[in-house]
């Protein structure tokens, strides 16, 4: 069968064309082709391949297939147009570089890039990313202080399209094996992850590797996508991605504490899926993030392991405070609903294995915070008072102008070094993040502070979130925390209650 | 769409670097944006035109208008004919302005073209008559379909190139180019300047006429594709194209005139390299003009300058104009001429680089570049930074040494805001002074505050309305 088409106006030059030709003429069920300009010349031509010549000026391309037996004439004119559009595109070798482009919409234009990472200032983000969707693509926003309306047209426009936003202020994902933003190196496996909380969504990935079970992928979705106002939609949207991908057998969805309303929403959504669903949702007596992985685990029907721990543990307790300094802010949350909730059951010894919630044990009482659970425990702007306190130093009032405190530790090693000198702490308890964008050797400045509190016999815990495969060598910083005088723990679920418990019942000097 | 979830990933990252190092770190291919922060003041401006509803479709519609249109060469008329021109009715070049306010070379440009018509003996009388309006009438080209190259004064007598798009029947017209140095585009009125003009009119337009009516139509969209690939830029170089059209047109020339006449204009076209400028710029305007209101497009869909103001037309805008002061090109003097005899920027020109041309499509004309003693690699260069502001690739316009990448076309206002990068225009220069004429040539770019302020008006019209569907829509 014999094809001819002519392109009106198109043009290139006859050496593109004569590759274009031979590269057509060569693809699967074409016995003959030629494309080229409509010369009298190439219509002579195309007249002694026995094509009919067509009416055209040597404007116009002229496209001429012979098909075999077997050829598919869409398949011969798709070859036609990549041939083309890579004669366009080859360059060649020893080419002058070119200049980096400038914005994602350019950028994406020139590549065949699967995902857009943005993470310009806040007020900068919404435009990049709407790139993103223009262009087809997902894209994960790492900036913070989208404005909420913003946030609201952006994934709007993802639900239309059937694109996926991950944030904003989306910390944590890993995509096709890729770790994005502050991710922790994870092993395949059976498990989706929705998370609108990037710490919270580390350490379920943490602790499920730590019991042996991978995933698919981690969503991030931002932390106020289960607010009110947005609604969940972007949950919604990972759900429906891991929902129609065969190798993941359970999707579950962590968040900080979410809207009631949207939260039924979502888990009544959930019922509608062909995959089950967990859901992992911070608040006031629900369960904690450990307590959430262990359900996971239950649901596999994989034995929940005994959540590695190290180091010596302290000798006494100590009266007065407890001051917890954290990274991630949805692990200081936890620290902060569990310590205002329950401490460690009995003595010192058999902390957690189990992390559910509502066990008898000592509470605290309130907890001060620079991120309260409720208003009247905010901290002024001395980020002091004579109570227990919970700091979260990536919080966005503390990371203006500096890096996130998983990258730059500055300030929270100040604040450690002032907390260990003040006679009215009990205990001191930190996270430690671990994973591909944080800090390469967090124990490495971090230890001597350590050994300094612990030496003046203020005890230091600490939530050591990490894989064995991340690139920090997760035994090498426990070991190196735990040598400095630290009890280290893989879930901060333990963590707290320990720190809790280390907290002597004395009453203050 | 394929499997996003087991699919190789690859990344573009726009922002910190530590992100991209991440990826980098994890053996996956990442293309790193060179992010900067847009235009002082955009911010919410570009926010609100990135989350307008119409905009992808509109672009994308702006730019399907622009392609589709073929520009032919269909007849050579005189004004008072193609446009209603009467006697005192005068067109220039650039947004509107008025006697008070106009530059020497568009002064000088008006006072001669009084002069060719009639109204006075002197050339150095006219300036009453245009200070006062009586007799005469001043308005843009652009708003009559026409563009017209420096000071672009057409008056009724003057001879235009008549351009159709066969498609729609649409037409636009330019003047016939008079050549360089002395001459009434730059502002110059001598004796020479009017004789010179009157032999175009009486001798030149007529044998044209002819010859595109036996000849034509011819497809300067296509010319146009074939100077890239010859090294003109069509804005600043024009010699293949010049050269091209002669080839075209002259058996019919031959064939239509007296033999001393037709040698005359033979000898004239070949002897100004720039004739050809006055058929792209007019073929360039019937591609623009095609894009023109389409709503929520943000893609300029003209350039111009009056030597006063420099001002932008946006397809989502109408036809308002945007303007700001006319920079002062920087390139190279003719004989003793230095950057005091310049004049600020004028001409309708820079609607070559409005369609992707001139200096977009630099990179096709190393030679153009020594106006600025820069290099080939600068040529290049320009035309990769102008691919960060534009729309679209031409499908036709090719320029050889970036592997025949398409010329990149549809300025985008919102782009030009975001990046900080500015239209590169290659220009002539005209002398500051009336009467004086081209004292240069060079690269020149428009004041930056325009495009904010078409991207202002572009926000206030954006559609702001969530979709139907909401943010709650599954």
């Amino acid at each position: 069968m014999n094809h001819v088409d002519v392109r009106r106006g198109a043009y290139a030059d006859s050496v593109t064309l004569m590759q274009v030709s031979r590269s057509v003429a060569t693809s699967h069920g074409v016995d003959g082709a030629m494309v080229a300009m409509a010369t009298p010349l190439n219509l002579d031509l195309l007249a002694g391949m026995g094509f009919e010549p067509p009416d055209a000026s040597p404007n116009d391309m002229v496209v001429a297939i012979r098909l075999g037996p077997d050829g598919e004439l869409d398949e011969a004119l798709s070859a036609v147009d990549a041939a083309l559009a890579v004669a366009r595109r080859t360059r060649a070798a020893g080419a002058v570089e070119a200049a980096p482009h400038r914005t994602t919409a350019t950028a994406l234009r020139d590549s065949d890039a699967t995902l857009a990472l943005v993470s310009v200032p806040g007020p900068y983000a919404f435009v990049e990313a709407m790139d993103a969707l223009a262009a087809s693509r997902d894209v994960m926003v790492f900036s913070d202080n989208m404005p909420l309306e913003q946030e609201i047209r952006l994934k709007s426009e993802a639900a239309e399209r059937d694109l996926l936003v991950m944030g904003p202020d989306c910390g944590t994902a890993v995509v096709g094996g890729l770790g994005l933003g502050f991710a922790n190196a994870t092993r395949p496996g059976p498990v989706g992850v929705v998370a609108a909380s990037g710490t919270g969504c580390q350490q379920l990935l943490c602790l499920l590797d730590s019991g042996g079970v991978g995933i698919t992928a981690a969503f991030g979705v931002g932390g106020r996508d289960l607010s009110e106002p947005v609604g969940g939609v972007s949950t919604r949207q990972a759900m429906r991605r891991l929902d129609a991908d065969p190798a993941t057998e359970l999707i579950v969805v962590v968040s900080k504490p979410p809207a009631a309303t949207v939260a039924t929403e979502l888990v009544s959504y959930a019922g509608e899926l062909s995959t089950p669903a967990e859901f992992v949702l911070l608040g006031a007596g629900e369960p904690d993030l450990t307590a959430g992985a262990e359900r996971v685990l239950a649901a596999l029907d994989r034995p929940t392991p005994a959540w590695p721990r190290w180091g010596e543990r302290a000798a006494s307790t100590r009266v007065g405070y407890l001051r917890g300094l954290y990274c991630g802010g949805t692990l200081c949350d936890e620290a902060m609903l569990i310590a205002g909730q329950a401490g460690e059951t009995g003595q010192a010894g058999q902390a957690g294995q189990t992390g559910q919630a509502g066990q008898t044990g000592r509470q605290l009482g309130p907890v001060r915070s620079n991120i309260p659970l409720s208003p009247e425990l905010a901290l002024d702007g001395s980020l002091t008072a004579p109570a227990h306190l919970m700091i979260d130093f990536g919080d966005d009032a503390l990371t203006a102008g500096r890096a996130h405190p998983m990258i730059d530790p500055t300030l929270r090693l100040e604040r450690l070094a002032a907390e260990a000198a003040d006679p009215d702490t009990a205990v001191l308890l930190l996270d430690v993040v671990l994973g591909h964008g944080a800090h390469p050797d967090p124990a490495a400045d971090l230890a001597p502070e350590v050994a300094a509190t612990t030496t003046r016999g203020v005890p230091v815990v600490i939530a050591l979130v990490g894989t064995a495969a991340d690139p920090q060598d997760l035994e090498g910083q426990a070991t190196a925390l735990a040598d400095a005088g630290a009890e280290v723990f893989a879930s901060n679920a333990e963590a707290t209650r320990r720190a809790v418990a280390l907290v002597g019942t004395g009453g203050l000097r | 769409m394929t499997d996003p979830l087991h699919r190789e990933p690859s990344v573009v990252a726009t922002g910190v670097d530590l992100l991209a190092d991440a990826v980098d770190a994890q053996a996956a291919p990442v293309t790193r944006v060179d992010w900067q922060p847009p235009m002082p003041g955009t911010d919410d401006d570009l926010a609100t035109v990135a989350g307008d509803r119409r905009r992808p479709a509109a672009n994308a519609e702006a730019v399907r208008r622009m392609l589709d249109v073929s520009a032919h060469l269909v007849d050579v008329v005189p004004a008072r004919e193609a446009l209603g021109l009467g006697a005192g009715d005068f067109l220039h070049a650039g947004p509107p302005i008025t006697w008070e306010r106009a530059s020497g070379p568009m002064r000088g440009a008006l006072m001669g073209a009084c002069a060719l018509e009639g109204l006075v003996d002197d050339p150095e009388r006219a300036a009453p008559m245009l200070a006062t309006g009586t007799q005469v009438s001043l308005d843009p080209c652009h708003h009559h379909g026409a563009v017209g190259p420096m000071a672009g004064v057409v008056s009724a007598s003057m001879w235009m190139w008549v351009l159709e798009d066969p498609a729609s029947g649409r037409r636009t017209y330019c003047s016939l180019n008079e050549g360089l140095g002395k001459v009434l585009r730059y502002g110059a009125y001598s004796p020479d300047v009017l004789d010179r003009l009157r032999w175009m009119s009486t001798t030149l337009g007529p044998l044209l006429q002819a010859a595109v009516r036996r000849a034509g139509p011819i497809d300067v969209t296509a010319i146009l594709t074939q100077m890239l690939h010859m090294g003109d830029e069509a804005h600043n170089r024009n010699r293949s194209g010049t050269l091209m059209l002669l080839r075209d047109l002259g058996p019919a020339l031959v064939d239509a005139g007296a033999s001393g006449d037709v040698a005359e204009a033979i000898r004239f076209i070949g002897g100004n390299d720039h004739f050809f400028l006055n058929l792209a710029m007019p073929a360039c305007k019937l591609a623009l003009d095609a894009a023109r209101d389409v709503e929520g497009s943000t893609m300029v869909v003209a350039m111009a300058r009056n030597g006063t103001d420099f001002g932008i037309q946006v397809s989502g805008t109408g036809d308002r104009w945007f303007t700001g002061p006319a920079q002062v090109p920087e390139g190279l003097y003719l004989g003793d001429y230095g950057p005091d005899d310049a004049n600020p920027d004028i001409g309708d020109s820079a609607i070559t680089e409005t369609a992707g041309l001139g200096g977009f499509s630099m990179a096709a004309a190393p030679a153009i570049v020594r106006f600025v003693g820069g290099t080939v690699p600068d040529a290049l260069a320009t035309t990769r930074r102008m691919y960060e502001i534009t729309l679209a690739e031409s499908p036709r316009w090719s320029v050889p040494t970036l592997e025949f990448r398409g010329a990149p076309t549809g300025i985008d206002v919102s782009l030009v805001c975001r990046t900080g990068i500015v239209p590169q225009i290659n220009t002539g220069m005209a002398g500051r002074v009336a009467g004086v004429g081209q004292v240069g040539a060079g690269l020149v770019t428009p004041p930056a505050e325009i495009f904010p302020a078409a991207l202002a008006e572009l926000a206030a019209s954006a559609d702001r309305q969530p979709s139907a569907s909401g943010a709650r829509s599954s």
